[in-house]
């Protein structure tokens, strides 16, 4: 039994070793989108993506503390044994969310005063658990630092898709800018947390129309 | 005996485990004691490199606010609170006492008092900085320094400019023996402002409406007669 397995992971391995590392990067981006595809740190997702702005700004933030860790839990995958992996990652990954709370302080009191309720939600985002777990802790710093940053903008541009529809239908514009004329009433509801599970339903489903019409031809 | 070496055999083989399981311990203990202290480490030092920039801006963004809330002043004073209400022009650091702000336009003559007032909010404290006039007891201006309030929604406390205009003359008169605030500030529903002393609140943020409102009620209903009280402090340190 235990031959079969090791073959089939052998079998598995190889091809991921021949192909370039810019696959680790793209997969990310769309094949598995962390929040289209794998469904992952729904939290941020729903919660601070009521506008375009502050869904750009939090998935920056998370990218950041995605990629530091994945470099450090890369380098210290050897080091950290296996029963304590999982609180050895949350020390981690919590210790670059505080490294980014002070860095964004120190940047602007005024992008602080606009983030600073979100920043603390980086350490319970689930995503950046799981690619320490899933990846990060198994492979070389080189692979680690793609998949990260590929993850990273995936989260950010599903971040942004969801911000950027919340705040034109909830707030009459992009980025702050106002898009409608002055009688457009605003859909409260697309701000409200609600908003954010019809906005994300939209997307999934679009999201699928894709994969199926991909699976056909 | 052979039953004696069945018995025997199990426990040998889970010694081996357990032995393996101790030597590991010591090594999760490096491990976790090592990352600790390496993380502990980078959080001191990022800190440390970060603080006295942060409190530059945090002090730069104070004084902004200052000339934010109290419109047409050109230089402002820190006056340090004493326990029996007075007040004295504060000497050396802030940290620790109840300060206000006074600030005085281009001749020279006082224009107002900036004072620092906190509550809770929906979701944590929010600090806020308002600008109260003497001449004719109004506040003029608020700003809010910290909040933690829904981004969307509370936040508008600080975006929406209808909300924000309501601080532009928002009354704060005093009886007429000077001891107490006639009109508490009051926040009502959206568009029902009918008085002077009222708040027009927001549709879809009332807590964090209502919170500001509270917290300016319940500061100016000490601090104004006190202000007003004392106003000869702030002016003997005018400077043309």
């Amino acid at each position: 039994m235990e031959t079969t397995i090791a073959k089939k992971e052998e079998k598995a391995v190889i091809p991921k070793k021949e192909t370039p590392t810019t696959d680790e990067f793209i997969k990310g981006l769309w094949r598995e989108n962390p929040v289209f595809v794998q469904v992952l740190g729904m939290c941020p997702v729903l919660a601070v993506t009521n506008t375009a702005g502050n869904a750009l700004a939090m998935g920056l933030a998370t990218a950041f503390v995605l990629l530091m860790s994945n470099i450090l839990i890369s380098l210290l995958r050897n080091f950290i044994p296996k029963q304590v992996r999982i609180s050895s990652y949350i020390l981690i990954i919590a210790t670059f969310v505080t490294v980014t709370d002070y860095t964004i302080q120190a940047i602007s009191v005024e992008l602080h005063k606009s983030l600073g309720a979100f920043i603390s939600l980086i350490v319970v985002n689930c995503l950046i658990l799981s690619r320490a777990e899933a990846f990060a802790s198994k492979n070389n710093l080189g692979k680690s630092i793609m998949d990260a940053l590929g993850m990273g903008i995936g989260f950010t541009f599903a971040l942004l898709c969801l911000g950027v529809v919340r705040e034109i239908l909830g707030d009459g514009g992009v980025f702050g800018y106002a898009l409608f004329p002055e009688g457009f009433e605003n859909w409260i509801v697309m701000i409200l947390p609600a908003g954010g599970f019809f906005t994300l339903a939209l997307w999934l489903l679009v999201f699928n129309i894709f994969k199926e019409k991909r699976a056909k031809s | 005996m052979e039953t004696m070496e069945k018995i025997a055999q199990p426990k040998a083989k889970a010694t081996a485990p357990e032995q393996a399981n101790e030597a590991s311990s010591t090594k999760m203990l490096i491990a976790m004691v090592g990352i600790g202290l390496a993380c502990a480490l980078l959080i001191v030092s990022v800190y440390e490199g970060t603080a006295p920039r942060i409190e530059r801006l945090k002090a730069e963004a104070l004084q902004q606010a200052i000339f934010k809330v109290l419109p047409g002043i050109s230089q402002t004073k820190t006056f340090e609170q004493l326990a029996d209400g007075g007040f004295q022009l504060l000497e050396g650091d802030a940290k620790g006492k109840s300060v206000v702000y006074a600030g005085y336009d281009d001749a020279g003559k006082l224009v107002g008092v900036a004072v620092e007032a906190a509550g809770q909010g929906y979701a944590d404290i929010i600090r806020i900085l308002y600008g109260y006039r003497l001449a004719d007891s109004k506040i003029v201006g608020m700003y809010v320094l910290e909040s933690k309030e829904t981004p969307g929604l509370g936040d508008k406390i600080e975006k929406d400019e209808n909300f924000v205009a309501n601080f532009e003359a928002l009354e704060v008169g005093l009886t007429a023996d000077g001891l107490a605030v006639t009109n508490p500030i009051l926040t009502v529903k959206s568009g029902e402002k009918v008085n002077a002393w009222e708040i027009d609140g927001i549709t879809g943020a009332t807590i964090s409406s209502r919170a500001i409102g509270d917290i300016l009620a319940k500061s100016t209903a000490t601090l104004a007669p006190q202000l007003v009280k004392h106003q000869q402090v702030f002016s003997q340190q005018a400077q043309p």
